[in-house]
């Protein structure tokens, strides 16, 4: 089962004592695998943080990070990355975007279009292929971003707030897009969001990080049957349950208020 | 036509204004220069032997095409400037980008760049001319060394801007650090690398005019300094001309070159 594995991690940043931050204290955090897990917390407490440690773009100051057997030390490409700001290649069009991660690992040429393909097809974007990233909105450049993601076929899927940046309706069609494209793949996902709403609709497990130092405080199976519609949003069901992430939240940014 | 009057149409910053009035705003102004230019001589306002009426700078250029220096001139100068543009370019660019990409090439080159940065090249060259001569080579070194370390600079500044999450996305999708290098660094460098070129490519024909104004046998600074001595004002006239108009046709090249190579930056516009 290759699970990822937070074992009482802490995460500070800055040398000195004095002006050191410290993100993460004394986390434990494990999804096992085909889970789609969501982490929702007050901004600024260490989500990004924690989902760096994952991708191996930082360090645990204390405490193991493992992906399977394995300790992360580095990234590669099995955990692929879809971060908030989409950091598409703007000199690539959206197909050549798609490939990138292929064309990396030298696969050859027809396998990497045809793949490629593929997935700008299951986001919707085929019209677009020829496009450049800067003639896009910012649901096309995501939709691009989740695609190159996928297109390197990673174990596990890390999204950073993907649909932070997008208009409310464009992100209810994004996460819709998101559930239909996972329901296919089956992916680990660990997807990071401050919106509650979107942990509930997205996750079978939502975890909840307290105010910094991020810990976790709550874990929330989410038991909504899935296909999941935007219908489900105002069900009895999901509505308890965000009453609940909501009163432990509201406590912890009263705490992130009163820190900064 | 809009109701709008003429001080909301024009006169609102950065508003778009119709192409037709961009272009005969541009003639207007120079043709008013001209006009200014041939009233005052024409008329015997100023005298000719002081500045020279329009017609006299063209019997002056048909004369040095017909008789073939003005060509050699040019060709002299061109090479100079090409060359000497060319090697730093080349040298430059590299540095640049992995002085800007690695932390390590930046602290261990920017003190002798910044310092060779701020040395003007013009008070080299009496000491170039000591030791090279006067001949191309001293020309090219004057460029080359006018132009090396203001591109490193800022071609180093075009890749310390490229942002860090690019190079994070890719080592997610599986790029080594040398694919980073070579598949996002440069890349994301080029279109800034290509507007310090053509920059630079700017102050270049200064350093080379300057070069040739002190010391030369042939080329456009010497022409000029030639007719300056013959007091031939036409002449020196004709020089800043064609010096000009190189200048022109080097500018309107960066430009299509841009939009050949980096045709993302011009799609829908
Ligand atoms: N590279 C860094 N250097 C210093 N402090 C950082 C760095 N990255 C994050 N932090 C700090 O760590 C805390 C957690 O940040 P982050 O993980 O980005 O929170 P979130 O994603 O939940 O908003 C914040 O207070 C932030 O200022
Ligand atoms: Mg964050």
């Amino acid at each position: 089962m290759t699970e990822v594995r937070l074992e009482n991690v802490s995460v500070r940043f800055g040398e000195s004592k004095a002006t050191q931050i410290t993100a993460l204290e004394n986390l434990d955090l494990v999804i096992p695998e085909q889970q789609f897990a969501v982490i929702v917390g007050p901004s600024g407490c260490g989500k990004s943080s924690c989902l760096d440690l994952v991708a191996g773009l930082n360090r645990a100051t204390e405490g193991k990070t493992l992906f399977g057997d394995t300790l992360i030390e580095k990234p590669g490409p099995e955990r692929g990355m879809v971060p908030q700001n989409y950091s598409l290649f703007p000199w690539l069009t959206v197909q050549k975007n798609v490939e990138f991660g292929l064309a990396l690992n030298n696969t050859s040429k027809a396998e990497r279009e045809e793949r490629a393909a593929n997935y700008v097809e299951a986001v919707g974007l085929t019209k677009f292929r020829d496009s450049y990233p800067s003639q896009l909105s910012g649901g096309m450049k995501q939709r691009v971003a989740i695609a190159r993601a996928l297109a390197v076929d990673p174990e596990v899927l890390l999204m950073d707030e993907p649909f932070g940046a997008l208009d409310s309706q464009t992100r209810s069609v994004m996460q819709e897009l998101l559930l239909k494209i996972w329901q296919k793949e089956r992916k680990t996902v660990l997807f990071i969001t401050h919106d509650i709403d979107e942990a509930l609709f997205l996750g079978d497990v939502v975890y909840v990080m307290s105010a910094r130092p991020g810990r976790i405080i709550d874990t929330i199976p989410v038991n909504i049957k899935r296909p999941r519609d935007y219908t489900v949003t105002t069900s009895a069901g999901f509505v308890k349950l965000k009453r609940r992430i909501m009163s432990s939240l509201h406590d912890e940014v009263d705490k992130a208020l009163a820190i900064s | 036509m809009s109701t709008m009057s003429f001080l909301d149409r024009y006169l609102t910053p950065k508003l778009a204004i119709p192409r037709k009035t961009e272009f005969g705003a541009g003639i207007l102004v120079s043709g008013t220069i001209l006009a200014c230019w041939a009233i005052a001589t024409y008329t015997g306002f100023v005298t000719r032997d002081f500045l020279p009426a329009p017609s006299d700078v063209w019997n002056s250029f048909v004369e040095k095409v017909s008789n073939g220096s003005l060509q050699k001139h040019i060709g002299v100068s061109l090479t100079e400037i090409y060359l000497g543009f060319f090697l730093s370019s080349v040298i430059a660019i590299p540095i640049g980008i992995f002085m800007g990409g690695f932390k390590i090439v930046q602290a261990a080159l920017e003190p002798v760049v910044n310092f060779m940065r701020y040395l003007p090249v013009t008070s080299l060259i009496p000491l170039l001319i000591l030791w090279i001569g006067i001949g191309l080579e001293e020309k090219v070194a004057v460029i080359f060394l006018g132009t090396f370390f203001q591109q490193i600079v800022m071609v180093s500044d075009v890749a310390r801007g490229v942002h860090a999450d690019l190079f994070n996305v890719s080592y997610t999708l599986g790029a080594t650090r040398g694919q980073i290098v070579s598949r996002v660094l440069v890349p994301a460098t080029l279109s800034g690398v290509l507007d310090t070129l053509r920059v630079t490519m700017g102050w270049a024909w200064t350093f080379l005019v300057v070069a040739e104004l002190v010391a030369a046998s042939s080329g456009l600074g010497y022409m000029i300094l030639q007719s300056m001595r013959g007091l031939d004002p036409a002449g020196i006239f004709v020089g800043i001309f064609v010096i000009g108009f190189l200048g022109l046709i080097t500018d309107m090249a960066f430009k299509w070159i841009k939009r050949l190579v980096l045709p993302w930056e011009y799609v829908g516009k």
